[in-house]
């Protein structure tokens, strides 16, 4: 027996190769159609190193300094006032959503609503809900109930639907109404997952409410976006270090909370 | 007979931490709640002709301007999927290496594994919105922006979850890989690989699905896509072609999330 008769530890997996060359060959094409040049590129770098150097110190001018945080409580009364909303709203969709608790007819057309929810970047929808209600904070926390529906409700759907239905039929085996099934025997085995998708997504609409602000629907972005029009870049500067900081710490509180919820 | 002990026990699902530590949580949720809706400025005057505004916004949005779809959209809709799936790639390509960084099982590094966090966190804290002015700030307008900010936004997002998964791989693969005198890159090809090749396929396809979304509003300021073309039009007050625009992004957003979920059953 000689040794050549042995197959190879790791079998070369032709597909896996061409699908990898693929990719490469699309990264070649795309560039060329979006006309990425290394010469555009490195004309940027130049631009940004004078960017940086504009950018740096950030400017911590008192008046500038109050305007921030102005915008700062903004954002974060429409993270929260939006959170609370958007996951109250929530809580009815995503049972309705349920394919296990709720009829089909209620199931599909609430699908479809989330799915709509969903497919709109917030940014989109504060544009209309500017329109539709006029500048300030109120577009954004509309915009962003929305897209806290789209995202809690499809979740807590598929939680609803991969809970133990033992407890279910119990509850219901005594007769209960569906009100009393859904206390007794949802809930409890949902609550805590329905908690944690409630926190993240408090996480995530403090990250959306710095962005609502540039199409007009309040918040820190309008500072932000002004700040950046008038070429103050270390106004700018100071917006994003003071946003990256809240982020840091909702996340540091987020995992926190979670863990007491588990 | 063993005394009926004095009382019967109490059964309590939580500890008395854990319900002090709820309870506090409901006061401050009342609280930040209380606080948000007395303080945050509405301007009621905007809210009386709010459901005319509504209408009146429909009313102008239908019916759409079909002739501008091969005119601007089409051409605007390409550029942004180029633009979106070049973004995941070149997080990918930035992301990975960043990703074994932060795995402590990977790297031993305390030090090297807290910078990868840190520009991680930074990464996903910025938003794509606000990543996409910097860098329509540097470079100008146009889609290299778009690819870089959607590059830079998903570099946190991948290498976070997929430094996770690296984290939770076996070391039963890689211990015998070592034992065999296997040199480091081999070991990471066919050691760490294989185990967590499945999640990374998901995280990016995750993240491009995002993406796709994300890409669709990155030309609001002039990063390219078919937020150019949006902008324009808003800013026109051409409504029409606003809700076409809406209605195309609409389409190819359930699409993505067709393709992509159709590819996660077939490959994961």
């Amino acid at each position: 027996m000689s040794a050549a008769a042995r197959p190879p530890a790791f079998p070369v997996s032709w597909p896996v190769r061409i699908a990898w060359a693929g990719l490469a060959l699309y990264t070649l094409y795309a560039t060329s159609i979006l006309n990425l040049t290394w010469a555009r590129f490195l004309t940027g770098l130049d631009n940004g190193a004078k960017f940086l150097a504009r950018m740096f110190p950030p400017n911590m001018a008192a008046d500038k300094l109050d305007l921030i945080a102005t915008g700062m409580a903004e954002s974060i009364q429409i993270a929260v006032l939006a959170t609370f909303f958007g996951v109250l709203l929530s809580l009815p969709l995503g049972l309705a959503a349920a394919r296990n608790l709720a009829p089909k007819w209620l199931s599909w057309s609430a699908r479809g609503l989330i799915a709509i929810f969903r497919s709109f970047h917030p940014v989109i929808v504060s544009i209309l809900f500017v329109k539709a209600v006029g500048f300030g904070a109120l577009a954004g926390i509309l915009a962003l109930i929305v897209s806290s529906m789209g995202f809690v409700s499809k979740l807590f759907a598929e939680v609803v639907e991969e809970m133990n239905p033992k407890q279910v039929e119990a509850v219901r085996a005594t007769g209960a109404s569906f009100w009393n099934v859904l206390v007794m025997a949802v809930m409890p085995q949902v609550m805590a997952r329905f908690v944690g998708l409630s926190v993240y997504q408090l996480d995530s609409n403090l990250r959306n409410s710095t962005m609502v602000g540039i199409v007009g629907g309040g918040g820190i972005g309008a500072p932000l976006f002004t700040a950046y029009q008038r070429f103050d870049y270390d106004v700018v500067l100071t917006i994003l270090l003071i946003i990256i900081a809240l982020i840091m710490v909702a996340e540091l509180v987020s995992g926190r909370i979670r863990r007491i919820f588990q | 007979m063993s005394a009926p002990a004095s009382a019967p026990r109490i059964w309590q699902r939580f500890t008395p931490g854990e319900r002090i530590a709820r309870s506090l949580l409901y006061i401050v949720t009342v609280v930040a709640v209380v606080w948000s809706i007395k303080t945050i400025e509405i301007i009621p005057e905007f809210l009386y002709d709010a459901p005319e505004q509504t209408a009146d916004l429909f009313k102008r949005m239908w019916p759409f301007d079909w002739a501008f779809y091969p005119k601007a959209i089409h051409h605007a809709l390409i550029e942004t999927f180029h633009i979106a799936t070049l973004g995941t790639i070149l997080a990918i390509v930035l992301a990975l290496p960043l990703s074994f960084l932060a795995a402590r099982n990977f790297t031993a590094n305390p030090l090297l594994n807290l910078v990868a966090q840190f520009i991680f966190v930074s990464s996903r804290s910025v938003n794509s919105l606000i990543w996409a002015l910097l860098f329509v700030a540097v470079f100008g307008p146009g889609a290299l922006s778009g690819v870089l900010s959607i590059a830079f936004r998903s570099i946190g997002f991948v290498g976070k979850l997929f430094g996770e998964a690296l984290e939770e791989a076996q070391r039963g693969p890689i211990e015998a890989l070592t034992a065999a005198g296997a040199p480091k890159s081999m070991i990471l090809v066919k050691g760490y690989w294989p185990q967590v090749e499945p999640a990374f396929w998901s995280v990016v396809l995750l993240r491009w699905d995002i993406n796709i979304r994300e890409s669709a509003v990155l030309g609001l300021v002039g990063a390219g896509g078919i937020g150019v073309a949006l902008d324009a039009a808003l800013n026109n007050l051409y409504w029409d072609q606003v809700g076409l625009i809406l209605a195309v992004i609409f389409t190819v957003v359930v699409l993505t999330e067709i393709v992509t979920s159709f590819i996660r059953s077939r490959i994961i």
